[in-house]
């Protein structure tokens, strides 16, 4: 008895001298755990400060008004309505002739090609654009605001350090000057950048927007989900309702799980092969670009919905069938519809993975400099992610904060479909 | 429904192939340089012009040339960029797809910048100096005239070239993939490798080890390979004040208030001495085109017109705005000529 009291105190203690050291592993093991969020959430924050610190000001885009004399013997006479004539007129001498008129006094031929190189060489056609519009204005004078050259923005702007000597410095001080005088006479104006989401691709960083690259992602998912989703999900129901469990199923399982884990390069070069080398499509459409990402979707939305049907509870099968509905009535009208949500929180997931692609494209011609909007799936375009590489890889300094602009736009969507996602499953989601 | 879907499918189908027999804008691929100028021209094209704006793929030199080589029709590019001339074997696989007549056309010069921070002293070097730092094997330091070669051993500036500071050799630059590293090579390494005696004597008599003598980048983590994307090297210059880079003129130019470009055998790389033909590291930039789709794709002939303006490629002209290196005017007078009575290739 003795005995037995002494070592159940031993034990006792063993318990007590332990307990310290125990709590104090939990705590670390917390703390690590804490660590580890702590240290994503500082990286993401780095990664967001940065992104939208340098993109921010893409936003906005220096203005400059000019006085224009639409002068009839440079464009057409009063009256002219012909838009083949006016179409072909001499433009950029007007903004030319504004810009002598106000600086009167500079006269060197080289000096006043830098004073007309402070406008845009988009400007031109804007003023194009408002004659043909309303051809009333020839013989007229008016105030056009336009748009201001890529150097003059990035000095608005204030990513351009003054400190520096002049020759360092992609404003010299004749331009700074005149800058100063358009400033003097409330001639310079920020405002919102509207181009940057009516436009397309463009290699003046004043005058690039990304509408192409959007209608490009957005026809290439299109066609990535027209395909992907019901072929996804068919597989799926083959598999996991009708399909026996032999060999051949399992060996297709470990498969479309393989695929899910492939690079996606791998993907652009069986396009390649097949898309653009076998069947003779195009290069550089979305058509190709939304067919190799759709086989790269495949496998994502597969094991989702397989995971959907599965959490079906087998009574609903069971309970309809025994009512007397066939296998297809109880897929089609019990299973299936309880499945779904699940079903499209996968592909939502799997389409924003295929929208933040840009290596499988590659492959297929799609990173490639494309001015024009597309129109349809037929038409050449690149993408979102495509549109960033190729910014990020520009020497002009203005479109360093393009490329974190257009980064925000594609995240914002990444996150609005994340987003619904959640939302999907969160509203339609059923627990047994 | 099942008649519905196949009727759809159908017509999917033909209408696809429809589309894709006929295209009407000018495809464009290759070589990374020349795609900042050939994107400027092809944007002002499409804006003064009925056409639409050329679609133009960054592929490289070498893969422009093959896709450009695969064959007549739609459904290959009409004008591939290169940075480098076109080789015999490329003339002779495009003469294998029927492919006879290329109509080669000169850009313009682009000159190759070794860079380093402004925050450090700008550097003067030799190319010798660059292929004895760079180089993956060179002539034993004890005793340079033996013939002996061993692995590079200088681990610094100032072992290679006691004039120069004493400073870690690092040095960032493209990838072998890179027309960019291919041309660095060649002028500035085999132009510095070109100044030991027995090594040029080497060229006569076995060019193959010649040529990998004088080509080959040291793999020692002394030169490190940045990726094609030359912003990158000039934003890690910045960063670290020890390292020179190696890029395009271009890049140097639009970043002047960050970087410095060296002295390469005195002479600095400004647009000047580079156009001049005074800076060693420069080389030409071309473009070939299809003669066979000229009249079948609606608007090569302008778009070659557009390109060969002096408002494009003139000493004045927007190329050289972006950074192009404009020929000499004679030199662009010969190729426009050329371009104008489609003249084919002959190497």
């Amino acid at each position: 008895m003795n005995n037995q009291q002494q070592q159940h105190q031993k034990t006792m203690d063993r318990v007590q001298q332990g307990l310290d050291r125990r709590y104090r592993q939990e705590r670390h093991f917390r703390w690590l755990g804490m660590g580890a969020i702590i240290l994503g959430l500082v990286f993401v924050s780095f990664l967001f400060i940065t992104i939208i610190s340098n993109g921010y000001t893409a936003f906005q885009q220096t203005y400059v008004k000019l006085d224009v004399f639409y002068d009839p013997e440079m464009i057409a006479p009063v009256g002219e309505t012909n838009p083949q004539v006016l179409s072909k007129a001499d433009y950029g001498g007007l903004i030319k002739a504004s810009m002598r008129d106000m600086f009167p006094e500079v006269t060197n031929r080289r000096e006043k090609k830098v004073l007309y190189g402070l406008i845009s060489s988009g400007a031109s056609y804007e003023i194009r654009d408002a004659v043909m519009n309303n051809p009333e204005l020839i013989g007229t004078k008016g105030e056009v605001w336009v748009v201001a050259d890529d150097d003059f923005d990035m000095l608005i702007k204030g990513h351009i350090d003054l400190r520096l000597p002049e020759s360092d410095r992609r404003i010299k001080d004749n331009q700074l000057a005149w800058i100063h005088d358009l400033q003097e006479q409330d001639r310079v104006e920020k405002r919102f950048n509207t181009t940057f989401f009516t436009a397309g691709d463009s290699r003046e960083p004043e005058l690039s927007g990304i509408k192409g690259a959007a209608y490009g992602s957005f026809f290439t998912l299109l066609i990535c989900l027209v395909l992907a989703f019901p072929i996804g999900v068919a597989a799926a129901v083959y598999l996991e309702e009708f399909a026996p469990k032999n060999r051949w199923t399992d060996i297709i399982e470990v498969n479309i799980n393989n695929l899910a884990a492939v690079p996606s390069i791998v993907f652009g070069l069986l396009g390649l092969a097949v898309f653009i080398n076998f069947f003779g499509l195009p290069r550089s459409v979305p058509l190709v670009g939304g067919l190799v990402l759709a086989l790269m979707t495949l496998p994502t939305i597969i094991i989702a919905s397989r995971a959907a049907l599965k959490s079906v509870p087998p009574s609903i099968r069971e309970a309809a069938l025994g009512v007397g509905a066939s296998p297809m009535q109880t897929i089609t009208h019990h299973v299936l519809p309880l499945a779904l949500p699940g079903m499209l929180t996968g592909t939502i997931i799997g389409m924003a993975q295929a929208l933040g692609e840009t290596a499988p494209l590659l492959m297929i011609g799609m990173v490639a400099f494309i001015v024009d909007v597309p129109g349809s799936v037929m038409d050449p375009s690149a993408v979102l992610p495509v549109q960033i590489y190729l910014w990020a890889d520009s020497p002009e300094r203005a479109f360093v904060e393009r490329t974190s602009a257009a980064i925000m736009i594609l995240l914002a969507f990444l996150i609005s479909m994340n987003l619904l996602a959640v939302w999907l499953r969160k509203k339609f989601e059923r627990r047994w | 429904m099942k008649k519905l879907i196949s009727a759809a499918v159908a017509l999917s189908l033909t209408g696809f192939v429809g589309m894709a027999s006929a295209r009407d804008y000018i495809s464009v691929v290759g070589s990374s340089t020349v795609y900042p100028f050939a994107t400027v021209v092809a944007e002002q094209f499409g804006k003064t012009t009925k056409f639409k704006t050329p679609k133009i793929e960054s592929t490289g030199s070498g893969g422009g040339l093959k896709l450009f080589c695969a064959g007549v029709g739609v459904e290959h590019p009409d004008i591939t960029n290169a940075s480098r001339r076109i080789k015999k074997s490329e003339v002779e696989r495009c003469a294998g797809n029927g492919i006879n007549d290329i109509i080669e056309v000169k850009v313009g010069y682009d000159g190759i910048a070794l860079a380093n921070s402004k925050k450090a002293p700008q550097f003067k070097v030799t190319r010798k100096d660059i292929f004895l730092a760079l180089a993956k094997e060179v002539p034993d330091p004890k005793d340079p005239m033996s013939g002996k070669l061993v692995a590079n051993p200088y681990m610094t500036w100032k072992d290679v070239n006691k004039d120069l500071p004493d400073m870690a050799i690092e040095v960032l630059g493209p990838p072998p993939t890179s027309g960019t590293r291919d041309a660095f090579a060649e002028l500035a390494m085999e132009g510095g490798c070109k100044k030991i005696d027995w090594i040029k004597a080497m060229k006569k008599k076995d060019k193959k080890a010649y040529k990998a003598l004088c080509h080959t980048v040291r793999e020692d983590g002394k030169y490190i390979e940045a990726g094609e994307n030359d912003n990158l090297i000039v934003q890690k210059l910045e960063a670290n004040k020890g390292a020179l880079g190696v890029f395009g003129y271009s890049f140097l130019d639009q970043n002047s208030d960050k970087v410095q470009g060296s002295l390469i055998d005195g002479v600095a790389p400004t647009f000047e001495l580079i156009a001049d033909g005074s800076y060693p590291v420069s080389r030409p930039l071309y473009f070939y085109v299809k003669k066979a789709h000229m009249g079948k794709i609606p608007g090569i002939t302008e778009y070659l017109a557009e390109f060969s303006s002096n408002k494009a490629w003139g000493e004045e002209g927007y190329l050289a705005d972006k950074g192009l290196i404009p020929m000499p005017t004679e030199e662009r007078k010969a190729f426009k000529s050329d371009i104008e009575a489609m003249k084919p290739l002959k190497l």
